[in-house]
C-alpha cells in the first residue's frame, strides 16, 4: 500500500516537473521621469528549488530597431554588466538571485532609452519557458495613469454617499438613547413603580421614533378598519 | 394605480438602459472610418478595425467617472424605489428615490456638459457626434423627469 502510494507521487511529480515550464515576471510597463532612476524588476515562477547555476540575462530593443543588444547577464553567481553599449556606467544589478529575484537599475534616464527590454530566466534543469517584455516610457512629466482618476472620483462619492447615511443612522440612534437615558434618570429618582417607568419609557422610545410611531398608529387603523369590516 | 406604477418603472428601467448604452457603446464621435467614445478610440482601415485605449487625460476620466456614478445612483434609486413601496407610511413621499435619480441626471448632465466641452481635446474636429452622446442627453431629462415624478407622488394603498 506505501509502495504504491509511494510510486504513484513520484510518478506525478515526474509528470509535474517535466510538464510545467519556468514562468518570468516582469511589469507590462515602466513609466519614468527623464533623469530619474528606473528599477526593473524580474522574477521567475519554478517547480525545482533555486539552483546556484541560476541565470539571469536581460536585452533591450529600442523603439522602431529591429535587434536586440544584450545588456546584462548573470551567470555562476556574477553578475556582468554592459560596459560598451548605450547603458555603460548606467546600470546596475540590484537584485538577489537566490530569492529569484533578477532586477536591474538604470540610472540618469534619457528619452533614447524608450524601448522594450527583455528579461529571461533559467533554472537550471528548468529552462523552457519564454522570456518576458517591460517597455519603458520615458516622460518629461508623468502622466495620470489610465483610470486613477475616475477610481478616486467614484470612491470619494461613494464614500460620502456611505459617511451621509451612517451619520444619519447614528444621530437618530443618539438621539433616541439620550431621550431614554434622561427619562429613566427622572423617573428613576421620583421612585415610581417597574410598570410605570417602563411603560413611560417605550412611550418616549416611540415619540423619538416619530416614523414608527406613525407606521404604529396606520397599522392599528387598518387593523381597526378592518375589524369594522368584518 | 397599478398602471400609474407600472409607468413609472418602465420610465425608470428606460432610463437605466439609456445611461448603460451610452456608457458602454463606443460611438460618442463617429467617422466613416473610425469611432470614439469614454473608453477606446478604433479605427477601420481595409476591413481591419484597431482600437486604442482612450487618451489617459484628467478630463476624460472624470466623464468616465460621471456616467459610472449615474449608472450606480439610477439602479440604487430603483432599488430604493421598491424598498419604500412597501416600508413608507400611507401619504409619505418617496423622497429619497426622487433625490437619487435627480442626482443620477445631474452626474449625466455633468459628464455630457465636460465632454461637450472638453472634445476638441482628443477628437480631431471632423467627427460628428455619435448616437451614444444623444443617448446620454436623452437620459438626463429622462432621469430628471422620473426624480421629479417620485419627489411629487404619494404613496396610496
Amino acid at each position: 500500500m506505501l509502495s504504491v502510494l509511494a510510486l504513484t507521487s513520484m510518478v506525478l511529480l515526474g509528470i509535474a516537473s517535466q510538464t510545467t515550464a519556468i514562468v518570468v515576471y516582469t511589469s507590462w510597463e515602466r513609466h519614468a521621469l527623464v533623469g530619474t532612476d528606473v528599477r526593473l524588476s524580474c522574477s521567475f515562477f519554478s517547480w525545482q528549488w533555486t539552483s546556484p547555476d541560476v541565470t539571469f540575462s536581460w536585452h533591450y530593443r529600442p523603439d522602431g530597431a529591429k535587434d536586440s543588444i544584450a545588456i546584462f547577464h548573470y551567470a555562476g553567481g556574477a553578475p556582468y554588466v554592459d560596459n560598451k553599449g548605450p547603458f555603460r556606467d548606467r546600470l546596475e544589478f540590484v537584485g538577489n538571485p537566490s530569492r529569484r529575484d533578477g532586477s536591474i537599475l538604470i540610472k540618469n534616464v534619457d528619452f533614447a532609452d524608450n524601448g522594450t527590454f527583455t528579461c529571461d530566466a533559467k533554472n537550471p534543469p528548468d529552462i523552457a519557458g519564454r522570456p518576458s517584455h517591460v517597455r519603458l516610457l520615458v516622460f518629461e512629466k508623468v502622466p495620470v495613469q489610465a483610470g486613477v482618476i475616475t477610481g478616486a472620483i467614484i470612491g470619494v462619492v461613494l464614500g460620502l454617499l456611505i459617511l451621509i447615511v451612517a451619520i444619519y443612522y447614528l444621530m437618530r440612534f443618539l438621539v433616541a438613547r439620550r431621550v431614554f437615558s434622561l427619562s429613566m434618570s427622572k423617573h428613576g429618582k421620583k421612585g415610581k413603580g417597574k410598570e410605570g417607568s417602563q411603560q413611560k419609557c417605550t412611550s418616549v422610545l416611540a415619540v423619538a421614533d416619530p416614523v414608527k410611531l406613525k407606521a404604529a398608529a396606520s397599522e392599528k387603523k387598518k387593523q381597526e378598519s378592518r375589524r369594522e369590516k368584518k | 394605480m397599478l398602471l400609474l406604477l407600472m409607468g413609472i418603472v418602465v420610465l425608470h428601467v428606460a432610463g437605466l438602459v439609456l445611461l448603460f448604452v451610452s456608457t458602454i457603446v463606443s460611438a460618442w464621435a463617429v467617422n466613416p472610418n473610425s469611432s470614439s467614445d469614454l473608453w477606446t478610440n478604433c479605427t477601420t482601415l481595409n476591413g481591419v478595425s484597431k482600437c486604442d485605449p482612450a487618451d489617459t487625460g484628467v478630463w476624460i476620466q472624470a466623464v468616465q467617472a460621471l456616467m459610472i456614478l449615474s449608472i450606480i445612483f439610477c439602479f440604487l434609486s430603483l432599488l430604493l424605489f421598491f424598498c419604500q413601496l412597501f416600508t413608507l407610511q400611507k401619504g409619505g413621499r418617496f423622497f429619497l428615490t426622487g433625490a437619487f435619480q435627480i442626482f443620477a441626471s445631474l452626474f449625466v448632465m455633468c459628464g455630457a456638459i465636460i465632454y461637450t466641452v472638453m472634445n476638441p481635446e482628443w477628437v480631431p474636429a471632423k467627427e460628428s457626434y455619435g448616437f451614444s452622446y444623444i443617448l446620454a442627453w436623452v437620459a438626463f431629462p429622462l432621469a430628471f423627469i422620473s426624480g421629479l415624478i417620485y419627489v411629487i407622488l404619494r404613496k396610496r394603498e
